[in-house]
């Protein structure tokens, strides 16, 4: 009775959660420009104009650029930083690691005037580079907890083992730690990139004018109205989402990744 | 091995980039948008540099508090939703198996990072009178023909809560995997059936961390811009999005970043006390 009422809650949510994109997907297969649900006739001509149209095209490409950039130079951050952390014992310097953590706790419009009131009195607002550093600011906390995470799981008698033979700590950190802590720093990364390439707010105000992104692109498309289209993109966005979490959970610990201290049960 | 201190000037090298970016980029601008909402604004250019309070003195108007009440008791409906639901769930999820468990939680990061406008288009559609739900209702004969649901606060309240659900799953997870299972052991030898053993036994060890989820997911729900445009009508605009017009449409940068000074305070504030509930138990 209980078996049944457990598991009747977790469809329900389920259903709730897949409720809005099994929609959408299928809106996105009408024959007609309608949004009608069940679809009428089927086609694959929204997802086609994704990448025929010179707008939409434009726009995936601009936004995939800016994850792909934004992404690594928060690794680039995250990463010395949460070595540092790791091999030194320095209290004071988990000030920044409380600086690279605010950005993504605050509510975002905040950081968002921030850097709109920073590129605009240092003269670049608009440029397109911009996004790439201000999303990589935003983003840094991901691949912090990570990183983070992962040196936390490196046990210290290898790296004492390894100092014991002769190994500086530029060779221990190459030849021992990295390639344990690799997984993690890519979970980083991709956790970076996939809210990178869905982050609305930041973009707009420090470059919404010049740079249009994916999602930038689709609210101003809202206000003419709603297309298959952009129902299109939306699968894309969901889709992105999933394979790239899959990645993840497919070559790292992702329950551990979460927060969940055992790995090994079953 | 316990880590040393940095003994020479070398090996502070590391920090060297990422606390030159994190200064110059977030301290910064940080800096110059506290200076701002200082400024005054001059009609026709944009501001210039001053000392004066006008800026927080609008924040007297009937307007102003009337959307800040608002969003305020929005947030908090979303939190208490978002964790009345979710607290069973994930205690449910991470008694699934590790395969599952894997399953559950690539779905909800998929939905979690999902942009606003994704969600808000997706629930509009889900709202329309052309592919919603309301077509369910007519096909079951409850309706005698489909409508619109959005905009409305009920469709706004349920975006966020949509939103903000796997949000909060994520946070209660790590407490809720962690949970010793004897607890629950214990609270069955002794008679109780698992829904009891549930509410009077694993409720009440986290109720702290309960609280300060709550917090986390109102500063969250707090954080919303794009939904309250997307699905709610302009009276169920958050404070967010009056910060977004003021800045972009009325050119008004030293209101609006007078206004972000005041939501960062706000959720300092909650954010402080959510992590000094947290520890209070973690120190129990």
């Amino acid at each position: 009775m209980s078996r049944l009422f457990t598991r009747l809650f977790m469809a329900l949510v389920a259903l709730v959660l897949a409720a809005p994109i099994v929609v959408v997907a299928g809106v996105s297969f009408n024959a007609q420009r309608t949004l009608t649900f069940p679809p009428v006739g089927f086609s694959l001509a929204w997802f086609g104009e994704v990448f025929t149209d010179a707008g939409w095209r434009g726009a995936l490409l601009t936004s995939l650029a800016i994850a792909a950039g934004s992404a690594a130079l928060a690794v680039a951050i995250a990463f010395p930083l949460a070595w540092f952390l790791w091999r030194w014992h320095a209290p004071w310097a988990r000030l920044f690691q409380a600086l690279g953590t605010a950005p993504f706790i605050l509510p975002p419009v905040i950081t968002a005037l921030g850097f709109l009131s920073f590129w605009a009195t240092a003269g670049f607002y608009g440029a397109p580079w911009t996004v790439v550093i201000s999303h990589a600011i935003f983003l840094v906390t991901l691949p912090l907890v990570t990183i983070t995470l992962g040196f936390s799981s490196v046990d210290r008698s290898l790296t004492e083992a390894a100092a014991t033979m002769g190994a500086d700590d530029r060779t221990v950190l190459r030849t021992v730690v990295l390639p344990l802590v690799t997984p993690y720093l890519v979970s980083g990364y991709a956790f970076a990139f996939v809210l990178s390439l869905n982050e609305y707010i930041i973009a707009y105000m420090v470059a919404g004018f010049t740079v249009e992104t994916l999602p930038i692109k689709i609210f101003n498309a809202l206000r003419y109205g709603y297309t298959p289209t952009m129902a299109a993109v939306t699968v894309f966005f969901v889709a992105a989402a999933a394979l790239i979490f899959s990645f993840v959970a497919r070559f790292g610990d992702l329950p551990r990744l979460l927060g969940a201290w055992s790995s090994n049960e079953s | 091995m316990t880590a040393a201190r940095p003994q020479r000037l070398r090996d502070y090298a590391p920090l060297v980039f990422p606390a030159l970016m994190l200064t110059v980029f977030f301290v910064v601008p940080f800096g110059i948008m506290v200076a701002i909402s200082f400024f005054r604004r001059v009609q026709g250019a944009f501001y210039e540099p001053d000392f004066v309070f006008d800026n927080y003195a609008r924040f007297l108007s009937a307007f102003f508090g009337q959307v800040l009440g608002f969003s305020l008791v929005l947030a908090a409906l979303v939190a208490l939703v978002a964790v009345t639901i979710a607290f069973p769930f994930t205690f449910l999820l991470a008694r699934l198996s590790r395969r599952w468990q894997v399953v559950w939680l690539v779905a909800l990061l998929s939905i979690v990072s999902l942009s606003e406008v994704i969600v808000g288009f997706a629930w509009s559609t889900l709202f329309s009178r052309t592919a919603g739900v309301t077509n369910i209702l007519v096909a079951l004969g409850l309706m005698s023909e489909p409508m619109s649901l959005s905009p409305s606060f009920g469709a706004l309240l349920t975006g966020l809560s949509y939103h903000a659900f796997p949000y909060t799953v994520l946070v209660l997870y790590p407490a809720l995997a962690r949970l010793d299972p004897t607890l629950m052991e214990a609270a069955r030898t002794l008679g109780a059936s698992p829904p009891r053993a549930f509410v009077t036994v694993v409720v009440p060890a986290l109720r702290n961390t309960i609280l300060a989820t709550m917090i986390m997911v109102f500063v969250f729900a707090l954080g919303s811009y794009l939904l309250p445009q997307l699905l709610g009508r302009p009276s169920n605009w958050t404070l967010s999005v009056l910060i977004t017009d003021q800045a972009i449409y009325q050119s008004n940068l030293p209101f609006a970043a007078a206004m972000a000074v005041f939501l960062v305070l706000v959720s300092l504030a909650l954010v402080g006390l959510s992590l000094l509930v947290g520890r209070k138990e973690a120190a129990q």
